[in-house]
């Protein structure tokens, strides 16, 4: 599946970013601020065992106070695997954007990579988090009825009463600026969680009620079976089969809220990198003009977002119960 | 039906009080307040500062504070803003109608391509045409609104077509009326089609399999055999029964709206309830941003309430006792 490969690639380039971004995300090159991305070209065969298989075309400002760049003839080569990176230039002292620089000389490939990490993590932490608590909210509402379902329901509607992009703003913004970027994250992944797990208690407290009827579980209870044992073992691996199509069909939702709160200034601060600031620098179009491939953050939440899609997608059709047929 | 509508009113106004409490405690928890900059300025006098809080309450216990805010929310008088030294009605109405003057653009914009779209595509299902928007729709889906924001601004700025951001023209108030509005609307394009485009792809792939499981059943069958036009059967009996579920969708969809509409703006530079709203927050204007998810609250329950009254009105088997039931 064309998606899952996608996927994969991401999050592994994201587990393993020191390795796979040539520069850090923080190291600046003053000398080469909006700088253009390095055209990678392929060396002739003769010349690959003394020059490497890719070289690029250096680029030096025109003008000490211009901002347009032109390419020189000399030449970089670019050597696989070396001081510790997967792509990067051959001699130390020289540097090669892959797909350019930002304002204050950052690599943004690097950046990218890196921001990777915390961009696609929060999906994955996010709906942990999130589903844990619906599920478990949700099968004891739905099993045992009465008082506590009442209070689930009310509660939950309230929660989803709010108006929730107003609110993740409000407690986006009461977060201390004091925290570290690892308690930042962790913050704002359990306010999107807080904001969400009410929508997935209502849906698994209608299906648990429905699946209590059922024979298998009746009997479970007439066996003798303890209420937990009959929940955690018979009833909720019942929901498993909606539980994983809306598990991912949820990261792109945690992935946008993140990008979004880090867009408005609101999220993962500087220098520490996430695709959502790095698009906060394209906010002004005259950069957007002039630097296009600040815009490349956005690519890449859009193909995460367009594979968990597809994904999701090929899941439900292959535990959808009509198509099925009689099994499922 | 009035009943209903009293009960329900009745239902809104226990969740709104818990929700206000909910983001004044948020505000009020939040590490300082709005005065913690003018504190740290040592050439702003004590005294002015004290007064100032005096003025908005600051001296008393929270619960109390609380407690004068809702008072006065019964009487329409939802405080002053300190940042603006406004009334917060004031500043609100405004914004807000921008902003539902958006939410209610887009959700025409997406209704009125999606289900044409949707019907087309469901009739010639597995044709060229099925595959390639339903894979438009797919990748609509799947963009980043902000990111469709800024590509626009882009685009906009390029080729000049559009207002680059913004409601108004800088030169507005010298427009005559009809300008005015021909103006407005031109600003409104972009950030409409950016908003749009997300709901009408998964509204038109919602309605493609509505009509595909409808297509096939005995009602449509029998209406065919009937010899009825293929514009009766489509329009009155696949059409009606297509819609159903879609009509409580429009109501929550108001709601979610106004949420995505808060990051559009943002992006776009629009003057509505979520930049409001951000610029609140980020000063801990506290009454601003009461006011603010008052009003937002109330918008989303009010879109709530209509999308019930309505599936009332459109499905003639649900009647308002067993509304609770088919929600």
């Amino acid at each position: 599946m064309a998606s899952l490969a996608v996927l994969v690639v991401l999050y592994l380039s994201a587990l393993f970013a020191p390795f796979v971004a040539p520069y850090d995300y923080a190291e600046q090159n003053r000398a080469f601020p909006n700088c253009p991305p390095s055209q990678l070209r392929v060396n002739p065969p003769r010349l690959w065992l003394s020059e490497g298989v890719l070289y690029t075309h250096p680029y030096v400002l025109k003008a000490a106070r211009g901002r347009t760049y032109e390419v020189t003839a000399e030449k970089i080569s670019l050597a696989w695997f070396t001081r510790g990176a997967l792509l990067t230039a051959a001699r130390p002292e020289e540097r090669v954007f892959l797909l350019g620089t930002d304002a204050l000389g950052r690599d943004l490939f690097s950046r990218i990579v890196h921001g990777g990490r915390i961009s696609l993590s929060v999906g994955l932490v996010g709906v942990a988090i999130s589903f844990t608590i619906g599920i478990v909210v949700g099968a004891i509402a739905g099993y045992f009825g009465g008082w506590i379902d009442d209070l689930v329901m009310r509660a939950t509607e309230v929660i989803m009463s709010l108006p929730s992009f107003y609110f993740l703003l409000a407690l986006a913004a009461v977060i201390p600026a004091s925290l570290s970027s690892a308690e930042t994250f962790l913050m704002i992944v359990v306010i999107m969680s807080f904001i969400r797990w009410a929508g997935f208690a209502r849906i698994i407290r209608g299906m648990v009620s429905s699946i209590r009827e059922l024979d298998y579980v009746q009997s479970a209870r007439a066996l003798g079976a303890s209420r937990t044992r009959v929940i955690v073992r018979h009833v909720i691996p019942g929901t498993f089969g909606y539980t994983i199509v809306a598990a991912t069909l949820s990261i792109p939702g945690f992935i946008l809220g993140e990008s979004a709160l880090s867009l408005l200034g609101l999220g993962i601060q500087e220098p520490n990198a996430s695709w959502g600031n790095l698009l906060a620098d394209a906010q002004n179009v005259q950069s957007i003009a002039q630097f296009p491939w600040i815009l490349t953050p956005g690519v890449f939440i859009f193909l995460t977002i367009m594979a968990f899609n597809f994904l999701g997608d090929y899941l439900r059709d292959m535990f959808d119960p009509r198509s099925l047929g009689a099994g499922g | 039906m009035l009943r209903f509508l009293a009960r329900r009113l009745a239902q809104m106004v226990p969740l709104m009080v818990g929700i206000t409490f909910i983001s004044f405690l948020v505000v009020e928890l939040a590490p300082g307040d709005f005065f913690s900059a003018l504190r740290l300025n040592p050439s702003i006098p004590r005294e002015l500062i004290r007064e100032m809080e005096m003025e908005f309450g600051y001296g008393e216990p929270l619960l109390v504070r609380y407690g004068r805010w809702l008072w006065r929310v019964a009487h329409l008088d939802l405080g002053m803003s300190i940042a603006y030294r406004v009334a917060v009605l004031d500043l609100i109405g405004a914004r807000a109608l921008n902003t539902l003057i958006l939410a209610v653009a887009s959700m025409a914009f997406t209704w009125a391509l999606a289900i044409p779209i949707g019907v087309i595509v469901a009739l010639r299902h597995g044709s060229l045409a099925d595959r390639l928007l339903s894979f438009l729709a797919f990748l609509g889906m799947s963009v980043p609104n902000f990111f469709l924001a800024l590509l626009f601004m882009y685009a906009a700025l390029e080729t000049g077509w559009f207002p680059v951001g913004g409601t108004t023209s800088l030169d507005y108030s010298l427009l005559g009326p009809a300008e005015k509005v021909a103006d407005r609307a031109a600003h409104l394009v972009l950030p409409v089609i950016v908003l749009g485009t997300s709901g009408m792809a998964s509204l038109m792939r919602l309605m493609r399999s509505n009509i595909l499981d409808i297509k096939n059943s005995e009602y449509v069958r029998t209406a065919r055999a009937k010899g009825l036009s293929e514009l009766v059967v489509v329009g009155k009996h696949i059409l009606r029964n297509a819609l159903n579920p879609f009509v409580t969708l429009a109501g929550y969809e108001l709601g979610t709206l106004l949420g995505g509409a808060a990051l559009v703006e943002a992006v776009m530079n629009l003057q509505g309830l979520g930049t409001l709203m951000l610029d609140a927050v980020r000063s801990l204007d506290l009454y601003l941003v009461m006011g603010s998810v008052l009003m937002g609250t109330v918008l989303l329950l009010v879109g709530n309430l209509l999308a019930d009254v309505v599936l009332t009105l459109v499905d003639p088997r649900i009647d308002f006792s067993r509304l609770e039931a088919a929600r």
